[in-house]
């Protein structure tokens, strides 16, 4: 006769403690399990995000722990609502998401299409695509500053070879009309690879035998693309899209290293407004009324859009 | 020969013990300073060596990067952190600390020890140590005098050939600008000049956006054209005088220098990026601390008298400049308070003074400044004395931080972005300036 591990646990639990255990419900034991869990959820997720609300309806200030604590009802949020300083961060916060996505989706699927084809040297390349994803945000927004320098960028000199225009003729990231986009290249150039691989997974899981069937069928190659590739990949690029939106949705480091929200407050994207009235003005009411905003904001359009995903998938 | 050195060693341990009581009770203690991570700061692990000697203490430094010090240290003050004993903190920060508890009062400390603020030079006692501001309420030592000055290649400004250029063109010899005016004719003329085959540009101004370049920079022109804080009898009132004609035009000087005179792509300059752009060649002026006057000089590439160095110059409205430097804080969560005390007594001594001016720290002492031998110890020894008594600083109100974002934002959108004109920018600075102080109650 052979026993199972649990049979030997089972056997060499004391007794005592056996006749507690089998009094439990599978219940109360499901509780015990989970229960960590959720303890922590609610410390550290749950219980902040309470906290945050309350505070957003009053003036607190994290570094006047002295100064008394007044309700002041809705006007933090009346006041970021009508503050066009709030909107313009969210014009720039849209203008950056808008165009990376966009960007990402449309190169990111192109290098996947190419990947995906057999030819020699495919790791190797693969490999290099995807480096730049491994960087660190601070370190990628660090060297494009250098790449942008009017003086000694590459990129200036890039552009220069191209245009025949002075490569100190034009700054990225000191230009007003040059900077957002200064911020669009860094983060495709660093994110485009994502987008890739997750495209990549949504190519390689289409059986090889369903274009054969449309081969057979005479299907035209921009036919099997349009009928067949792009629905089947679809639900990767929406999830692709979800992942970088959330993300470019709260991007700081890289942009506050390569335009520190310059110039004038032309790249200074959301989340980069909401440090500095948390964390260097100190109005932690307001702030936590910003951060409810952008939660909601965030929080609502993620859901529309997972519902919409959900039913590409069902399709 | 060895009777005089253990006689001599002798002495000096009694002469420690004498000074520092620590040393006496043998209850040495492990305190931290923080402080920004510059040149200066290196000068001071040095000089605390001394301290370390005398005292059986150990020093330990925590310096942060200038873009980052007020985030750290403020946020290591306003949670009430242990980290640092004693904070060399910048000068806008004195108002926060005393309001808010951070830094311990050191009146009773100073007369205690014999410690008085007029052997200080008034400015910085002024700018440093004192809340509220013309009050004798102490809460800072007047640690490291700076001031924001201009450093030029005196070995281009020399050359013959651009001296007849420049008296052709402008009619008046290639020196030290009388007047901001001036300074920027000479900014112009320097623009994309092809010297010794290397492009060059004219001058290396503040216009960081992200913690306080641009306003540390603009400054220096809007008091030259009558900017000021407040009305003088009336505090916190601001329109007419944040926003004066004086104050735009200062602005609109500031602009037009930065769209003249100033080399591609610097449009987040400060500290760090104007010596770079300095030493390697790339402009022929540099807005700076004077902090950072040793290493020009002690530079193979710009030293040894390739460099000169002026106070800013005039406007209109009159001649100033603005404050830097900080003042030595003891932190008052710190449960090492007596070993930090111990410290700020033994580095107000002149003699200290003396070693921390000759190791590249701007000691603030007048037994040191006004020493007949101090003007000519250095190169720009004089000129910082100049600077020194023509400065002005920003507002040192709690709220310092506020009113900075608030000046960042509105000076860059103007100056660099070229958002707007310089009296709305200033319309909207006075706005935003108004509103913090609606809601610290001050108005």
């Amino acid at each position: 006769m052979t026993t199972s591990p649990i049979d030997r646990v089972a056997r060499a639990t004391p007794a005592a403690a056996a006749r507690r255990i089998r009094g439990l419900s599978d219940r109360t034991i499901a509780w015990i399990f989970v229960a960590p869990s959720i303890f922590l959820l609610l410390a550290v997720n749950i219980f902040p995000l309470i906290w945050t609300i309350r505070l957003s309806f009053t003036d607190f200030r994290v570094n006047r722990p002295n100064n008394d604590m007044e309700w002041v009802g809705l006007r933090n949020y009346q006041r970021i609502l009508t503050d066009d300083d709030v909107w313009q961060t969210m014009q720039a916060t849209a203008h950056f998401l808008i165009w990376t996505i966009l960007l990402q989706v449309l190169i990111g699927f192109f290098l996947a299409f190419l990947i995906n084809k057999k030819f020699r040297g495919n790791d190797l390349w693969t490999t290099i695509i995807v480096f730049p994803m491994m960087l660190s945000p601070a370190v990628v927004g660090n060297f494009w500053t250098f790449l942008y320098q009017p003086q000694i960028g590459l990129f200036n000199y890039v552009v220069a070879f191209f245009t025949g225009a002075d490569p100190a003729g034009f700054s990225m990231i000191g230009d007003v009309h040059l900077a957002p986009w200064a911020i669009v290249i860094a983060d495709t150039w660093m994110w485009t690879p994502f987008v890739m691989l997750i495209c990549l997974a949504g190519l390689r899981s289409i059986p090889d035998s369903i274009y054969e069937a449309a081969e057979c069928d005479r299907a035209s190659k921009l036919r099997q693309f349009f009928t067949i590739t792009m629905p089947m990949v679809l639900p990767f690029l929406m999830l692709a899209v979800l992942f970088r939106g959330i993300e470019n949705f709260k991007m700081f480091d890289l942009v506050v290293q390569l335009t520190g929200g310059g110039p004038g407050n032309t790249t200074t994207l959301t989340s980069i407004d909401l440090k500095r009235e948390a964390f260097e003005k100190w109005r932690t009411g307001y702030s936590s009324a910003y951060a409810v905003i952008l939660f909601v904001t965030v929080f609502g359009l993620a859901s529309i859009y997972v519902k919409a995903l959900n039913k590409v998938k069902d399709r | 020969m060895n009777r005089i050195l253990l006689a001599g060693v002798a002495g000096g341990a009694l002469m420690a013990a004498a000074t520092m009581p620590a040393a006496a009770d043998g209850h040495a203690t492990d305190l931290t300073l923080c402080w920004a991570a510059w040149d200066p700061a290196n000068a001071l692990i040095e000089l605390s060596k001394d301290f370390e000697a005398a005292s059986g203490h150990t020093m330990n430094f925590e310096f942060v990067p200038w873009p980052n010090f007020a985030d750290r240290m403020l946020n290591e003050l306003n949670s009430g952190g242990q980290l640092c004993d004693l904070m060399i903190g910048d000068s806008q920060w004195i108002g926060g600390g005393a309001e808010n508890g951070h830094y311990v009062k050191l009146n009773d400390f100073f007369d205690a020890n014999g410690i008085t603020m007029d052997d200080f030079i008034p400015a910085t006692v002024t700018g440093y140590a004192e809340w509220p501001k013309g009050t004798p309420n102490y809460y800072a030592l007047p640690a490291f005098g700076d001031v924001v000055g201009w450093t030029y290649r005196k070995d281009w400004f020399e050359r013959p050939e651009l001296q007849a250029e420049f008296q052709s063109t402008y009619g008046r010899p290639l020196d030290v600008p009388a007047t901001l005016e001036e300074l920027r004719d000479i900014a112009t003329f320097f623009q994309g000049r092809d010297i010794d085959g290397t492009t060059v540009y004219g001058a290396a101004i503040y216009t960081e956006r992200g913690s306080e370049g641009i306003t540390m920079g603009v400054t220096n022109a809007l008091y030259n054209y009558g900017f000021l804080y407040e009305d003088p009898d009336q505090p916190y009132v601001l329109d007419g005088f944040v926003n004066s004609a004086g104050a735009v035009a200062g602005l609109e000087f500031y602009k037009s220098l930065y769209d003249a005179g100033t080399p591609p792509g610097s449009s987040n300059w400060y500290m760090g990026e104007n010596i770079d752009a300095y030493k390697s060649g790339q402009v022929a002026l540099q807005m700076n601390f004077a902090f950072i006057w040793p290493g020009v000089e002690a530079d193979p590439n710009v030293g040894g008298g390739k460099s000169g160095y002026f106070p800013n110059p005039a406007g209109p409205a009159g001649q100033f400049a603005q404050l830097g430097g900080q003042g030595i804080s003891v932190v008052s969560y710190s449960d090492k308070q007596d070993a930090a005390l111990e410290y700020i007594q033994w580095f107000a001594q002149p003699e200290i003074q003396a070693k921390w001016w000759e190791l590249g720290g701007y000691s603030a002492l007048k037994a040191v400044v006004e020493d007949p031998g101090f003007a000519t110890s250095q190169p720009y020894a004089q000129t910082f004395l100049d600077s020194m008594a023509i400065v002005k600083d920003f507002w040192a109100e709690p709220a310092y931080a506020d009113l900075l974002i608030a000046m960042q934002d509105r000076m860059h959108a103007y100056v660099i972005a070229g958002e707007g004109t310089a009296q709305e920018a200033l319309d909207k600075l006075v706005e935003d300036w108004t509103e913090v102080f609606e809601d610290e109650g001050k108005l």
